[in-house]
């Protein structure tokens, strides 16, 4: 192993780590993030030379540590510091072997509902997953000043109104839960669809750090069933990556795509999470479902082998629980397969108020029109379409099917 | 640690029988759990007066500082250890209000 891939792998596996150990020992974030940042910076100056130390991890935290004291020295702020660590530390002794808990009160403080939405996304990347501000700012389409701005605001509101650092009690833990799932989907989802008219057709960087957390968080939530299916559908999801793009930069429908350059590793371990959840006898959340979805999807060889019904009592259930029109616009979608297209065209008309401005709604009727026979509506919904996407291999993928029209 | 707890009065009607009742409920429970410091209703800011002795002299306006439609219509001020636990008391302050509740920090 050369110095830098240590160097990169004792980034992923102890940064998280580190700015937890280091908010616990300090009381301050701000301290945290910056000490941990400095460690790495003096390992990526010395171990070249030096050599890298036999635990790198320890050797990290020292460092660390070291410069966390330096700071608070330098800024004279000693006496009011080491209050502050002592009553942090007063106020909840840490029990024996808590690491893993410790990651995980970082994950609910960077999560926390009284942060501005992509407050919580950008400073979980940033505390959590170890990115840099101008990684999260390109990944984001921001300045990287902006992105600073935004990241240092949380902090300081952190700080001023005190938001816990801690596991929040087991009756608010499903809704806090549910708040960092959310933020760990954004994460993915931007890099799954990235918007914008420069931007790559997908960031794997973005896919691979939710990836990442997610599995952070199950392995410290192994029996929330929504951590689990969260992790599912995004393995499911990743899997079809390379399949999803054309060479020429298109994106490819899922009848479309060639199956077998769909990972097969990441679907068995996206079916074995299904199952488990499965075997649970619990209700299924949002993400279950959704993972399900996927499940019979990727469980699928061709397209025609689709169980279409299993798909669409599915969806009935996601409706159920999630009232969205774009879950509505998905079940219609998949009723084509399993009715026809002319049903699932009411269906999807019936959304026009509400998804007017989304162009998935528009690909959708396009499509349908298109298997109708209706030529000029399908021409006009494409239009609408291609107006609307924001991808650019999206964009692509919709111009070539209005022209072979 | 102290937060303030604003009211935000966004409606025409003001509070019914019910909602005071309910306040007064509130209140007791805030007492004798330990985070009550001090309440009050502030009414409409029809009442208010804005003094500004910046200048040479005290320059003295009626009404509110600002003319919006919503505004704060009455406060608490809590003790609490942290802004989760604040924020649960803003909770259970709302329904017993029937209003916003606004959380901020005292510094």
């Amino acid at each position: 192993m050369t110095v830098h891939d240590a160097i990169t792998r004792a980034h992923r596996e102890e940064w998280a780590r580190m700015v937890a150990a280091l908010t616990r020992r300090f009381g301050d974030l701000d301290i945290a993030e910056e000490a941990a940042a400095e460690a790495f910076a003096t390992a990526v100056e010395r171990w070249p030379t030096d050599g890298v130390p036999p635990n790198p991890g320890a050797w990290l935290t020292t460092t660390a540590q070291r410069r966390a004291i330096d700071r608070i020295r330098r800024e004279s702020r000693r006496e009011a510091k080491q209050q502050e660590a002592r009553m942090w530390q007063d106020e909840a002794p840490e029990p024996v072997g808590a690491v893993e808990d410790e990651r995980l009160r970082l994950v609910f403080v960077c999560c926390h509902p009284a942060l501005a939405p992509d407050a919580r996304v950008a400073l979980t990347l940033r505390l959590v997953g170890g990115l840099t501000v101008a990684e999260i700012a390109r990944a984001f389409l921001v300045q990287e000043s902006a992105m600073a701005r935004r990241i240092t605001r949380a902090k300081t509101k952190i700080k001023a109104a005190r938001i816990p650092y801690r596991v929040p009690a087991a009756e608010d833990l499903p809704r806090r839960v549910s708040g960092v799932l959310a933020v760990l989907f954004l994460v993915f989802n931007e890099g799954y669809l990235p918007t914008g008219p420069d931007t790559d057709p997908v960031r794997q960087d973005l896919t691979a750090e939710a990836i990442r957390l997610t599995r952070l968080l199950r392995a410290l939530l192994p029996k929330d069933g929504e951590v689990a299916g969260l992790l599912a559908l995004m393995l499911m999801t990743e899997a079809r990556r390379t399949a999803r793009v054309s060479p020429a930069g298109e994106l490819v429908a899922l009848e479309e795509q060639d199956r077998s350059a769909w990972d097969a590793a990441l679907i068995a371990e996206g079916h074995r999470l299904i199952r488990e959840r499965l075997d649970s006898g619990e209700a299924p959340g949002r993400y279950q479902l959704l993972a399900a979805i996927n499940a019979v999807h990727t469980s699928a060889r061709a397209m025609d082998d689709t169980d279409w019904s299993q798909v669409v009592a599915l969806y009935d259930q996601l409706v159920r629980l999630d009232r969205s029109p774009v879950v509505a616009l998905n079940r219609a979608i998949a009723l084509a397969e399993l009715d026809s297209p002319a049903v699932a065209l009411a269906s999807v008309d019936r959304l026009a108020q509400t998804l007017e401005g989304y162009h998935a709604f528009h690909a959708a009727r396009a499509e349908l029109l298109r298997r109708l026979g209706r030529t000029a509506e399908a021409r006009a919904a494409y239009d609408r379409a291609v107006e609307l996407a924001g991808n650019t291999a999206e964009t692509a993928a919709l111009t070539r099917r209005r022209d072979r029209l | 640690m102290q937060y303030l707890l604003n009211v935000i009065h966004d409606s025409a009607e003001f509070a019914t029988e019910a909602e005071q009742a309910a306040i007064v409920v509130f209140n007791q429970q805030m007492k004798a759990d330990g985070y009550w410091v001090f309440a009050g209703g502030l009414g409409v800011t029809d009442n208010a007066t804005v003094v500004d002795n910046r200048g040479d002299e005290p320059l003295v306006t009626d009404g509110p500082f600002v003319e919006t439609k919503e505004y704060v219509v009455g406060f608490w001020i809590i003790e609490a250890p942290d802004l989760d636990v604040a924020l649960k008391l803003a909770a259970g302050g709302s329904k017993a209000c029937n209003r916003k509740v606004e959380v901020r920090p005292f510094l």
